[in-house]
């Protein structure tokens, strides 16, 4: 029985764009949030927080509408770059950003708002700018939020499934992750390579928490 | 400087307008708004409103729409609570503040010399959750001298310590302002701080600056005492060091050609002492005592007798010569001793307070 290594590539190559683009959207949001008084924040924690409650295939659904290319979005999208985003990597991409999302945003917000003003002001008496401090200061305080934010991120990406068969469909090397990878044997019966792909899920996943939650052990607050 | 802040159940209003040199204590009770003042001064209070100047330079107020950031003033800051960077060590937090100032101009601040004069050496590989609260003081010092600021501003550094904590600090922070050069404005409730480190001071209540000056002429206003609180009210006298008496272990303190006998202090012949006397501790004679055993007897003359129906007490202010001293007696012993403004008497010290 070979090994099927297209699905578990696609997989990782998957789930590290998307922690890297979050990374780099989430991390203003959180701090935006961690820092903010204004009354839209509730709004856009709110936001952020809908794919945990929403079942995958309503942000599915409606992700596969706005990318058709008879939307406004998905016409300029074509337009653009002669390609459609529905059952495409680039269109997996952009719905696990937002599926993914309160994965990333959340555990940093917590960081940020953990590390405080005191240490920032602090950083602006040292002739720190706010971009500086944020980097020299906050970023490293909140290291352990980081990890967490990210090796969450990556591990919710890598075990997605309802969007992934609504906007990505199953083609080889585009859009079949192993989730979908899984479904498919499932449903033709291949019982034995479902069992390879789906006993690996879970030692993934099970390891994956574990490192977390280690590290939450032997690093205990030293940042505070 | 004229500062307005405005919260709910608190307004902030100083006006002050002044040369900051050397060190300047910012006094007041707790909850007169001293540390948002000194948040004010230092850029971390966005609320505030009204006009701040340094030198040429406006921080707040027209011609300027935005206040200048605070990481542009050039202000170095003690917390209260040090806030050093615990990601970092000593030495981290140190070159963090040296390297964003490298390029200031005409300071004579230098990493080396900080770490001599703040005796940092043995704890720059340390990080600061090992380090005691008076070590973390001391490098948080260094760290806002290392930011080459042309203005040091201290929250109360010593709040959080105990006594012999203090003790180990303000030996470094009295020689500051003439190491370095830089001026410094000091935030305490503290009198004996105020005593021993500062030159001037300003005096804060309700938000409002009530007083400003050298601290003898502050301290010896009676009117503020109800600021000082009754019971520390008193003044500052400048002596020099006369000799030392190793049989009685005292020091002779000359103040003006009187002499002043305190515990033997540790210090040169000849250097200066400033020592706080405390007008409850202070008793008026009208003929120098003979067979007494207080050993301070400062002859003087009355120069001010404030008595207050409505307590058993007067206040009074003697000319000693080169300097006042304030005296808290009875007003039965006013009256039964005849004093009045003009009459020579003695003050006689029961206890002193060094600085």
């Amino acid at each position: 029985m070979p090994l099927e290594l297209g699905p578990l590539w696609l997989t990782l190559k998957l789930a590290a764009v998307a922690t890297g683009v979050l990374l780099v959207v989430g991390s203003p949001l959180a701090w935006w949030l961690a820092h903010t008084r204004s009354r839209t924040k509730a709004v856009v924690e709110a936001v952020t927080a809908l794919p945990l409650v929403l079942p995958p295939t309503v942000l599915g659904f409606y992700l596969l509408l706005l990318f058709s290319p008879r939307s406004s979005f998905g016409g300029w999208w074509v337009q653009v770059t002669e390609t459609t985003l529905a059952f495409s990597f680039t269109g997996l991409v952009i719905a696990s950003v937002l599926y993914s999302l309160p994965f990333m945003v959340q555990p940093l917000q917590l960081a940020f708002e953990a590390v405080g003003r005191a240490p920032l002001e602090a950083a602006a008496t040292l002739r720190a700018s706010r971009l500086d401090a944020f980097f020299s200061v906050a970023s490293p305080m909140a290291m352990r939020g980081y990890l967490s934010a990210i090796v969450l991120t990556f591990a919710h990406t890598v075990g997605e499934f309802g969007v992934v068969l609504m906007v990505g469909g199953n083609i080889p090397g585009q859009t079949k992750v192993i989730s979908i990878a899984i479904y498919e044997h499932v449903e033709t019966l291949q019982y034995a390579s479902a069992h390879v792909l789906a006993a690996g899920m879970l030692v993934f996943s099970f390891l994956v928490l574990l490192f977390v939650y280690t590290m939450n052990r032997r690093f205990p607050v030293q940042v505070g | 400087m004229d500062l307005c802040l405005r919260r709910p159940g608190f307004e902030l209003h100083a006006q002050f307008d002044g040369v900051v040199d050397g060190f300047t204590a910012l006094f007041g009770p707790s909850g007169s708004g001293k540390s948002t003042l000194l948040r004010c001064i230092a850029g971390l209070e966005p609320a505030v409103t009204g006009h701040l100047r340094l030198d040429d330079q406006v921080w707040l107020g027209a011609p300027r729409r935005q206040p200048l950031p605070a990481h542009e003033r050039g202000v170095g800051v003690v917390f209260q609570d040090a806030r050093l960077f615990p990601h970092l060590t000593a030495l981290g937090n140190l070159r963090y503040a040296d390297k964003r100032s490298a390029h200031v101009s005409g300071s004579r601040i230098a990493l080396g010399d900080v770490v001599h004069a703040l005796d940092l050496a043995a704890l720059l590989q340390r990080r600061p959750a090992t380090l005691s609260g008076g070590e973390r003081q001391r490098v948080a010092i260094g760290r806002a001298l290392l930011t080459r600021p042309r203005l040091l501003l201290l929250d109360e550094p010593m709040s959080a310590l105990d006594a012999a904590r203090k003790a180990e600090i303000l030996p470094y922070l009295e020689r500051l302002p003439a190491t370095f050069g830089v001026p410094a404005l000091y935030v305490t409730h503290d009198i004996d701080e105020v005593a021993r480190l500062a030159s001037q001071m300003m005096m804060l209540s309700n938000g409002r600056i009530i007083a400003c000056g050298p601290i003898q002429d502050v301290m010896e206003r009676a009117d503020l005492q109800q600021v000082t609180g009754r019971f520390e009210a008193g003044v500052v006298l400048t002596t020099r060091v006369l000799r030392h008496d190793p049989t009685y272990c005292l020091t002779h303190l000359d103040h003006h050609g009187q002499a002043i006998a305190v515990p033997q202090l540790m210090v040169d012949i000849g250097s200066s002492v400033r020592v706080r006397i405390r007008a409850r501790d202070v008793a008026l004679a009208t003929r120098r005592p003979e067979g007494s055993s207080i050993r301070n007897v400062l002859a003087g003359v009355l120069i001010d007798i404030q008595s207050d129906a409505t307590t058993p007490f007067a206040e009074t202010l003697l000319d000693i010569g080169g300097a006042r001293l304030r005296a808290r007696v009875t007003r039965e012993a006013v009256a039964e001793l005849g004093l009045v403004e003009g009459r020579q008497v003695f003050a006689l010290v029961k206890s002193i307070a060094l600085g």
